[in-house]
């Protein structure tokens, strides 16, 4: 079953649509679809009162597909909980997109919002422009971030990428802000742009490989080797890299891979080795 | 106010020696009387009615818990209620929000609580919280095991002098009992250091915890309190640390009279570890309730583990650290002034660790293996072993062997062969039941008028949908874990507050603190300790007192001391 789901209102508060989501609608009719049951602020509304949904009876595969298009920058929760089947957003997303997800795919061809993939376990999100804050992070306050899945993000991304990860793996074609890898205990972040401060604070460990320039290495990393080349899940990423390990400050064991030619100003570093 | 008469249930009611007799419980204005007219009827033929259920020691409110719940978002977005017509919303898992610890309690069928560590210096912010704990009556225990007055007149053994500024104390911070933890500890936290044992001296005091305890349990009985001391002991959850429980029940033995007991060993779980290390770490249920079962001057709540995660807050600093150490988890620690310190660290503990197994089977142990029921009570320490809303699921394991040996099957196996607790065959009846969530709690606080359904007691009421006649509740353990969630109805001062388990009507609940008239030394000391409070709190005296009227309902004790 393929649904399409057109926005027809413009929103001027947050939406909680957790209900969009391929196992909710899984194996009901498009009228009881309509009537699922979705936040507008503080008001309970019906699905259909803020989208027009059409089923695509041309093509009908085994898995349920939702396409949406519109401004669903103020969408929240969209796949959250999903365990199969293929989410397609034409235009923006809100927050929490593919929060807790478990399996399938989930495709945003503009920018999606902050907790991107927070708390995922599996399953696969690619988003083609920009993502906020906490990509693959944890629930505020959890120690349980992204573990496992995948995350490719085309664009940038905002502060505290990986926050708390576990396991999985985290692409950034573009740059990152502040604190990379913070606290993270497993997994992998690739980031292809340049990173700013405090890269992998906390960390105990995991793997963080920037490709480009980073605007700082914290004290409490040490350096360890320099390496021709870095492995993210199987895939060689050409260096030659500096590869440090940290945090120290918590008795970490994390590599933070840091692209030698794209930073002079870590020349100083190879005294040590 | 209409009357209310519940008619034909088993009425449990060991204060009064009623047991499961089945019997009518008339109500008017609050309180029990012998008989009603024109009054509303509740038929609660084949169900249980007990008396509301009294915890002695569960943490509702007060400045750590706030911090606790700041601590812990994440512990609350699992666990939310929605408004409805008569309840607010609320959220909370280990650490529920005032208002939502209040229906919670009252859907069990509890209706008196006690917050068993008030820092006399946050005693506004608790009562604050406590104004704002609908449903349930309520005290607090002042902590003054390391406050700097009671240690100075302690060493110098001015026990008059101490009772006087207790007495004080009581007034200033609408406090209900003595509440001591790990005696002189946290005087010596302050300075980065702990005491060793109960003979180990409190750095610049020069005095020791057995000194402390005691004083403070003389000083207890000088004042006529309604309750004993309530006692969190030296090197608490430690290994090895049943002997200093030991020692601290022996050093009060001489001072017992013959009424009433003169120590309360709280979540005695907690200081029953025997080995000397975590690896030959074992169960001490058998040294603490031979103890217990040979005298009569003790009573202990056990402090059950539940298996869950959940969020540990004492105001023993010291072994807050040495928990955050082991964890590595996010943590609070804090010292309050001159008078105690306090300290949080989330938790889970885990069927299959073998500490915390071994954890679970104390706390049963020491329930089923001390005789009399009127010296141990069923508290989870809410919510440092779990949160109360599993006080069912204890019930049914004390009740049925059956609903234990599901637990066993399921722990560590080093801890399954090494613990007593699968040999244990005793099963709680509904009067024992009654005993330690009730009667025995109610007992050991001095409260009068609660714990019982005799002829004007307080109208709290609890009626679970159990028949103990036509089912072996042994060996349905599912059923009364049932029953025990959601009270069929629960009547406070009179009014029915719940029915089925859902909220019918919000009411507030009073606030129990000690008034004690003592003669003209309780006021020859203010004078003195205006002075030290210039020079040593941060905070003036005139607004470290808690006024009367800070209290939305208080319920002074009116107690005529002996100094």
């Amino acid at each position: 079953m393929t649904l399409k789901l057109q926005l027809i209102k413009e929103l001027r508060v947050p939406i909680d649509a957790g209900c969009i989501c391929p196992d909710t609608f899984a194996g009901k009719s498009l009228n009881e679809i309509a009537e699922l049951q979705i936040w507008e602020g503080n008001r309970k509304r019906l699905l259909n009162s803020l989208f027009e949904l059409k089923e695509d009876s041309q093509e009908t595969p085994d898995e349920t597909n939702i396409h949406l298009t519109g401004n669903l920058s103020r969408v929240q929760r969209i796949g959250a909980g999903m365990k199969g089947g293929e989410i397609t957003v034409q235009g923006d997303v809100g927050m929490h997109l593919g929060e807790k997800m478990l399996g399938g795919t989930i495709m945003v061809e503009g920018n999606a919002g902050s907790w991107t993939g927070s708390a995922m376990k599996g399953g696969t999100i690619i988003v083609k422009k920009n993502a906020g804050d906490y990509i693959g992070g944890a629930y505020r306050g959890s120690t349980k971030g992204m573990q496992g899945g995948t995350i490719i993000i085309h664009g940038d991304a905002g502060t505290e990428v990986g926050c708390y990860m576990r396991n999985g793996l985290i692409k950034i074609q573009g740059n990152v802000a502040q604190f990379v890898g913070i606290r993270m205990r497993n997994g992998t972040i690739v980031v292809q742009g340049s990173a700013a401060e405090r890269a992998g604070a906390f960390m105990t460990g995991g793997k963080i490989i920037i490709c480009n320039n980073v605007t700082s290495i914290l004290p409490s990393f040490s350096i360890d080797s320099i390496k021709s080349k870095a492995k993210a899940e199987g895939e060689a990423i050409k260096g030659p890299f500096y590869l440090f390990i940290g945090d120290l400050a918590d008795h970490g064991n994390g590599k933070l891979y840091v692209s030698k030619n794209k930073n002079e100003y870590l020349k100083s570093f190879e005294e040590f080795l | 106010m209409g009357g209310l008469l519940v008619k034909n249930g088993f009425v449990y009611d060991p204060l009064n020696n009623i047991n499961g007799e089945k019997m009518d419980i008339a109500v008017l204005d609050g309180k029990i009387v012998e008989k009603t007219r024109n009054a509303k009827v509740i038929d609660a033929s084949g169900m249980v009615v007990m008396p509301g259920g009294v915890d002695i020691h569960s943490h509702i409110a007060g400045s750590k818990v706030n911090s606790g719940r700041l601590l812990r978002p994440e512990d609350h977005y699992k666990d939310v209620e929605a408004r409805t017509a008569k309840t607010r919303s609320g959220v909370g898992y280990s650490i529920p929000s005032t208002f939502t610890t209040g229906y919670r309690y009252s859907r069990l069928g509890w209706t008196t609580v006690m917050e068993p560590a008030m820092p006399p210096l946050k005693a506004k912010h608790t009562h604050e919280e406590l104004n704002d704990t609908p449903m349930i009556d309520k005290g607090a225990f002042p902590l003054l095991g390391s406050n700097w007055f009671v240690l100075e007149h302690l060493r110098a053994k001015e026990y008059e002098e101490c009772a006087a500024y207790v007495a004080w104390m009581m007034r200033a911070t609408k406090g209900y009992a003595i509440k001591i933890v790990n005696p002189g500890g946290l005087e010596a936290w302050g300075f980065g250091r702990n005491v060793r044992d109960i003979d180990d001296p409190v750095p610049n005091f020069d005095i020791t915890p057995r000194e402390i305890v005691q004083g403070l349990c003389k000083v207890n009985q000088l004042l006529n309190l309604p309750h004993t001391i309530h006692v969190h002991t030296n090197n608490l959850g430690k290994p090895g640390n049943y002997i200093t429980t030991l020692e601290t029940m022996k050093c009060v033995e001489n001072l017992a009279t013959e009424v009433n007991p003169a120590i309360h060993l709280t979540h005695c779980q907690f200081s029953a570890f025997a080995g000397n290390n975590w690896r030959t770490f074992r169960s001490a249920s058998e040294e603490i309730s031979e103890y217990v079962n040979s005298h009569s001057h003790v009573t202990l709540d056990i402090g059950q583990i539940i298996f869950t995660n959940t969020t540990t807050m004492t105001a023993d600093g010291p072994f807050q650290f040495i928990l955050y150490q082991i964890t590595g988890n996010k943590w609070v620690n804090n010292d309050v002034e001159t008078e105690t310190s306090s300290g949080i660290v989330p938790f889970r503990y885990k069927r299959k660790s073998y500490v915390h197994a071994i954890q679970w089977t104390v706390g049963l142990e020491l329930a089923l293996k001390i005789k009399d029921p009127w010296k141990t009570f069923l508290t989870t320490d809410h919510p440092n072993a779990g949160p109360f809303m599993a006080y069912p699921k204890i019930i049914a394991w004390l009740m049925s062997q059956k609903a234990r040996d599901a637990v066993i099957s399921k722990i560590s196996r080093k801890a399954r062969h090494k613990a007593s607790l699968p040999s244990i065959d005793r099963e709680f009846t509904l009067h024992e039941i009654a005993v330690v969530t009730r009667a025995g709690q109610a007992k050991a606080l001095g409260l009068k008028n609660k714990g019982h359904l005799g002829i004007g007691a307080d109208a709290d009421i609890a009626i679970y949908n159990l028949n103990p006649e036509k089912t072996n509740l042994a060996k349905e353990p599912a059923m009364i874990r049932q029953a025990f969630k959601n009270a069929a109805y629960t009547i406070k001062d009179g009014e029915i507050v719940v029915k089925n388990g859902e909220v019918v009507k919000s009411v507030n609940g009073k606030t129990y603190w000690a008034d004690l008239k003592a003669s003209q030394s309780l006021l020859e000391i203010e004078p003195e300790l205006q002075k030290v409070f210039e020079e040593y709190y941060t905070v003036k005296y005139e607004n470290y007192l808690v006024p009367n009227h800070y209290l939305s309902i208080g319920a002074p004790i009116q107690i005529q001391t002996k100094v």
